[in-house]
């Protein structure tokens, strides 16, 4: 938390807001979509537009039913002769349906399937992805926001795809049909038709955009509240404390009055939305019929593509129908803004994940298991031998050499920053031969944390070299690197799942009975028994079940099975009390022996026995020596042993 | 539960009445209007009843402003009844919000430790938006759809009846469609949340474990984890989605299937008796009528999935709201508090009723006003137990605390609590400037009074340094001071409220031994007559104390002063040492010296 915190300080603000440029946006959600679901998304597309036609050619049937079958009769026609039309009719109208349902039912299913799982890819690519994401990333983005791009905005795509789009171009192919149709019947009133759409468009654009836009105000001030709220539950009993609770109460309701009021118009104009298009749908509907009954009364012609003909009553009612028509579909669209709108910004956050750029890694040297010969030559192993080495190919002569795994880590004038032109550590040189213990003492912020982040290359080095058994660390993949390094950070991190399970994390293949040496020599080994399901126990919500103290000899035993040459201790032990610092402490030696060792700690007891102590200051080592070394000098050392110094 | 709820509606009742008024009136123009519209095509129809000689002029204007009047009327009360429906639903939401927020603030410590506070926040937060969205829909769509239901089948069957059987027969079928789906799909729900759950939780996990994940190279491991949680949950979706994914085709085929008999009937009912056809105004309005009825039936099925969802929400809302505090000021309460002179007299206390074992039990205790105390023991000793009933954050088991000579429970808390000052183990700092957070202890200290009570913390020289000194912003969380500064933050804060009790529960346990050493000097100082309660792990802090009580497993063992304890008391003792190691009083500095947490 604190480190993170620490390095976001030295960076300027890096989360911009992107322009979102909607159709873009959608076209590459499209094509996202269509990369995973190709054929599928075309059936589906093709389904729609049957289901779609179908539906809307009833109001042709309409006019035939009327036409061929009712005005007759009315006339006099005696049914029998009109029989086989009728059969006819309804026969291929019913046909239509079948095939019409079959796709409809082909299409939702479909799209069901479709949706799920292209939010699991998207998911998945997204994880993936964010595995490969360099520290810095974690870093510059706090974890809320990361997380609500796989929860809010994931979701949020889950209407736009499985609802939003087959909608839109559902209303699209009935639009077509319609127009289609109207040309056939009648130009007129096909104008009387288009002008009512044409201002049910409006109103819905209108209306539409703004519901949107206040219910993207209504995220944000829901985000707000609940960040209040948060804080206010989490600090309950100091307000109970300070009888805060009047003050609480007042400020509580300026923040839930604001909500209101944003929920409120978000809505309101959400619910106007319907009745205004429907509505709007009505009066179109009886302008049809005016302008059908005006045209009816002064005897004039239709004129149809077909080209001109008598007016019918067929066709007056089918137009009825299908003005009716056009307005559903146009009133199911405009229901979709909301949720368009919503899921295109949820889109451009999953696409600004997925185009963060990944950690690269150049390096070529490689760790190997080793059988290395009385007289010093090493070579590969297959079988896993307990000696490892660096595998070396040279790029200049094709040749190989073996280095062995020793633990020597030297660091040269090493400069840093975590951006370019602020440098946040001069001049660092450090020496570690294999085995020994390396302190860093200072203040926040003096570059204890970050110095072991060059180490296992979280972040890279601006100038320097930092050398690895000799070998430049970059040159080294970065997986082989941090597998040859153990790390134990104040924030134990523990995963949901049993015991044996977060200690086999430090090495996947390990037995039980490795794992369970393991925890014995971190001194674990006790109080894991002593639980009523000893090694099985399952650890739950950060593994709140089990005190800091043992959390954190949990996290020691994980590094421990992993029985790397190096070790990184960045503040292991400040979190616990002094008497539970005993036990942890036995198994922090335990852990250390024979292994080089860099150690972060407040407290000084925890260091005095290093090997070398560095006291770092704004970036800079201003003393290093051992513990009687500096002792002697009587600088910074010296008052913070004596506590004439506070380390802030 | 309702009847609980339902209390939070209060001034939007209004609205809440309003809009299902409007509804109805909406929904009676919408039934009535096909009824107009048929007999409109029967007039102007050149092959109606009047053939295209009996069209006149009149008839067109009279029923086109009928009918765009009815339309006009509609688009209002429409758009009224959704306008209210926003508002007495945001209100609602808004005082729902709000009597938990009151409810809260009034709970007792032994209320707060029932919920979690997660759960607090996600019930004032998620699950009052679902009550909302079900209550808007209540008002709205649930008056909505039954009465559409009603009206347009009661239209259908005076413009035909033998037709409108159609309709009734398939109102049953889909209905019965989509309540299958419901009670299928609303278990698959269920579960898939915990998986949901479960699949977030593995991305959490692995964004605050980042550096474990990579350090130890995992990342593959991690993303097979993922997947597979991804997976059960997409199959999951899948399937609930794939139920769901029926509602649409089944709603389809009732339409056409009610247009294809609504024709076959037509034409069977017109050669039956010629001279009453049914006719294209008919069929139209039958048409209307029945995409009008199916709909209701597919909309009343979401608001019932609606209100599904939000009962479980409801409940968990009604639960914050009913939970009381059992801590109350009295009548008639004690305003004054006379001095910092505490007794304990017998006092047990166990945290709930039910709990088999006493966290604190048999205390009798005397401290004199003016005193300072030093309270000492291992983690699980109660030492935070004891000192909690002083101000009366809970009230205890058995017997009875006194401060200033009378028993805590007469006095009013406010007063009390204004008086007995506590620091508390888990402190907070608020987002706001130090002079706010500072604030808190009185709402109207001059900036006089806030640097002498920093003094007294010794927070002023730090405060000091920082550019904007005291309007220097604190984030939320109190991220941005370090551990020791923010305890010396929260000393200041419960000093201004010139307290007469003064506790602090391991309140400089991140404050280097001389700056704690400073802290306590200047209390015994400038405040001397403060009865002062100290809780630590050092022995360094309360070495000096009038009193040490040493408490293990509930209950105190030995009081003493510093000499006595260490010639008597075998856990002073071995806490002492393992403190200060013998002959070698530079390693019990170090053990102390700059144990400060980042």
């Amino acid at each position: 938390m604190s480190k993170s915190a620490e390095s976001v300080k030295q960076m300027p603000e890096m989360r911009k807001k992107p322009k979102i440029h909607s159709f873009k946006l959608l076209g590459r959600l499209l094509s996202y979509l269509f990369h995973y679901y190709k054929g599928r998304m075309i059936a589906v597309f093709i389904c729609i537009a049957v289901t779609a036609a179908s539906g809307i050619s009833s109001s042709v049937f309409l006019t035939l039913v009327i036409d061929k079958i009712i005005t007759p009769l009315a006339h006099g026609t005696p049914y029998e002769e009109l029989r086989m039309t009728l059969f006819y009719i309804i026969g291929g109208m019913g046909l239509m349906y079948i095939v019409a349902l079959c796709a409809s039912v082909f299409y939702n299913q479909t799209m069901a399937i479709v949706t799920q799982g292209f939010l699991r890819h998207v998911r998945d690519d997204m994880f993936s992805e964010m595995q490969a994401l360099p520290i810095r990333y974690f870093d510059t983005h706090t974890h809320g926001d990361i997380m609500s791009v796989y929860t809010n905005d994931t979701d949020a795509l889950r209407q736009l795809i499985s609802v939003s789009i087959p909608q839109v171009f559902y209303s699209c192919i009935a639009a077509l049909v319609l127009f289609v149709i109207m040309l056939l019947y009648s130009l007129w009133l096909m104008f009387v038709v288009f002008a009512g759409v044409a201002m049910m468009a409006l109103v819905a654009k209108f209306v539409g955009s703004r519901s949107a836009r206040y219910f993207i105000k209504q995220q944000d001030v829901i985000g707000k509240t609940e960040g209040y709220i948060e804080e206010m539950m989490g600090g309950q009993k100091v307000i109970k404390v300070f009888c805060h609770e009047e003050r609480a109460k007042e400020d509580f309701d300026k923040i839930n009055d604001e909500l209101c009021d944003a929920s409120d118009k978000a809505n309101a104009y959400g619910n106007i939305l319907m009745p205004a298009v429907m509505n709007i749908g009505h009066f179109a509907f009886v302008l049809v019929a005016i302008v059908a009954g005006l045209l009816v009364l002064f005897g004039a012609e239709n004129l149809a593509v077909t080209g001109w003909g008598a007016f019918t009553g067929a066709i007056i009612a089918s137009f009825l129908n299908m003005s009716r028509q056009f307005s559903l579909n146009i009133g199911q669209v405009s229901m979709q803004i909301n949720s368009v709108v919503m899921g295109l910004a949820g889109a451009g956050r999953i696409f600004e994940l997925l185009d963060e750029k990944p950690e690269t890694d150049d390096g070529y040297v490689t760790l190997v298991n080793a059988n290395i010969a009385e007289d010093g030559t090493i070579t590969e192993s297959a079988e896993r031998t307990g000696k490892w080495a660096w595998r070396h190919p040279h790029r200049a002569d094709g040749s190989i050499t073996y280095t062995e795994l020793k633990g020597d880590i030297r660091l040269f004038d090493v400069d840093f920053g975590y951006v370019p032109n602020k440098i946040v550590l001069h001049n660092v040189s450090i020496y570690a031969k294999p085995g020994q213990k390396i302190a860093f003492v200072g203040a926040t912020g003096a570059g204890k944390t970050t110095i072991t982040n060059l180490l296992n290359r979280f972040y890279d080095i601006a100038d320097g070299k930092i050398r690895y058994d000799g070998i430049n660390i970059n040159k080294i993949k970065k997986a082989d690197l941090r597998r040859s390094m153990g790390i134990v950070l104040q924030d134990t991190n523990l995963f949901t799942g049993t015991i044996m399970e977060n200690i086999r994390y430090g090495k996947l293949d390990a037995t039980d009975e490795e794992c369970i040496e393991a925890a014995k020599l971190a001194n674990a080994h006790d109080f894991i028994t002593r639980l009523p399901e000893g090694y099985n126990t399952v650890l739950r919500h950060e593994a709140s079940n089990l005190s800091q103290g043992q959390r954190q000899l949990i996290s020691i035993a994980r590094a421990a099975v992993a029985d790397p040459p190096v070790m990184i201790l960045d503040e292991a032990t400040s979190s616990i009390d002094t008497r539970t610092e005993a036990l942890v402490q036995k198994g922090m030696d335990a852990l250390m022996k024979g292994r080089t060792v860099f150690v972060i700690a407040h407290r000084l007891s925890t260091i005095q026995n290093s090997d070398a102590i560095m006291v770092l200051d704004h970036g800079r080592i201003i003393e290093r020596g051992s513990h009687e070394q500096l002792i002697e000098q009587k600088g910074t050392y010296y008052q913070l042993y004596t506590g004439a110094f506070e380390l802030e | 539960m309702i009847k609980t709820l339902a209390k939070s509606i209060r001034e939007y009742k209004k609205p809440s009445i309003l809009s299902p008024i409007f509804v109805a009136i909406e929904v009676i123009l919408e039934c009535l209007m096909p009824l107009v519209i048929m007999e409109f095509i029967a007039k102007i129809s050149p092959t109606g009843v009047n053939g295209a000689e009996g069209v006149e002029m009149r008839t067109i204007l009279i029923y086109g402003g009928i009918l765009i009047g009815m339309a006009l009327l509609s688009l209002i009360t429409g758009m009224l009844s959704g306008r209210f429906a926003a508002r007495a639903s945001a209100g609602f939401a808004k005082n729902l919000r709000k009597d938990m927020y009151y409810a809260i603030q009034d709970y007792s410590f032994a209320n707060i430790d029932r919920f979690s506070t997660s759960s607090l926040v996600t019930r004032q937060t998620t699950d009052v938006t679902n009550v909302q969205m079900a209550y808007m829909m209540i008002i709205r769509v649930a008056i909505r759809c039954p009465l559409m239901l009603i009206f347009s089948l009661v239209m259908a069957f005076t413009v035909n009846v033998t037709i409108s059987w159609v309709f009734l027969a398939l109102v049953p079928v889909l209905g019965a469609v989509l309540v299958i789906v419901i009670f299928k799909t609303h278990p698959i729900f269920e579960r898939v949340f915990h998986k949901y759950d479960n699949m977030n939780r593995s991305v959490r996990e692995d964004i605050k474990g980042i550096r474990v994940v990579k350090s130890f190279v995992r990342e593959d491991f991690e993303k097979k984890k993922f997947e597979a949680a991804s997976e059960d949950v997409c199959k999951d979706f899948t399937l609930a989605e794939r139920i769901m994914a029926i509602n649409g085709p089944v709603m389809q085929f009732c339409i056409w299937l009610s247009f294809l008999l609504i024709f076959l009937l037509a034409a069977i009912l017109t050669s039956r008796s010629p001279a009453n056809p049914v006719g294209e105004e008919q069929l139209t309005v039958l048409i209307m009528y029945a995409s009008q009825i199916l709909s209701a039936v597919m909309q009343l099925s979401m608001v019932i999935v609606m209100i599904i969802i939000a009962r479980t929400s409801g409940e968990r809302i009604v639960a914050v709201l009913n939970e009381k505090s059992n801590i109350v000021s009295p009548e008639n309460a004690v305003k004054e508090v006379k001095d910092g002179d505490i007794v304990f007299e017998n006092v047990s206390f166990k945290y709930s009723a039910n709990a088999e074992k006493f966290a604190l039990s048999g205390v009798n205790l005397h401290i004199k006003s003016g005193q300072t105390i030093g309270i000492l023991g291992g983690t699980g000793a109660s030492k935070s137990t004891l000192v909690n009933l002083i101000p009366r954050l809970y009230d205890a088991t058995e017997g009875a605390v006194y401060v200033g000579g009378v028993n805590v429970k007469e006095y009013d808390l406010e007063a009390l609590r204004n008086k007995v000052a506590m620091v508390l183990q888990k402190n907070v700092l608020f987002s706001g400037t130090i002079k706010d957070n500072l604030r808190w202890g009185k709402e109207d200290a001059t900036d006089d009074e806030m640097l002498r009570v920093c003094k007294l913390a010794c927070a002023d020289d730090f405060i000091q340094r920082f550019p904007d000194k005291y309007d220097t912003y604190i984030e939320q969380g109190g991220t941005n001071v370090s551990g020791g500064q923010k305890q010396r933050l929260c000393i200041a804060r419960a000093l201004l409220k010139d307290p007469k009790v003064l506790i602090l529960d391991d309140s400089t346990s991140a404050v280097d031994t001389k700056t704690d050493a400073m802290i306590r000097k200047s209390f015994r100082e400038e405040i001397p007559n403060v009865t002062k309660i100290i809780i630590a792990q050092r022995v360094s802090s309360v070495q000096e104390a009038d009193q040490i009580i040493v408490m293990d497993g509930g209950k105190i063992v030995a009081v003493g002063t510093h000499d006595e304890l260490l010639a008597s008391n075998e856990i002073y003792q071995e806490v002492y040492y393992s403190q200060n190691k013998i002959g070698n009083p530079g390693a019990a500095e170090s053990k102390q010296g700059g144990e400060e947490n980042e």
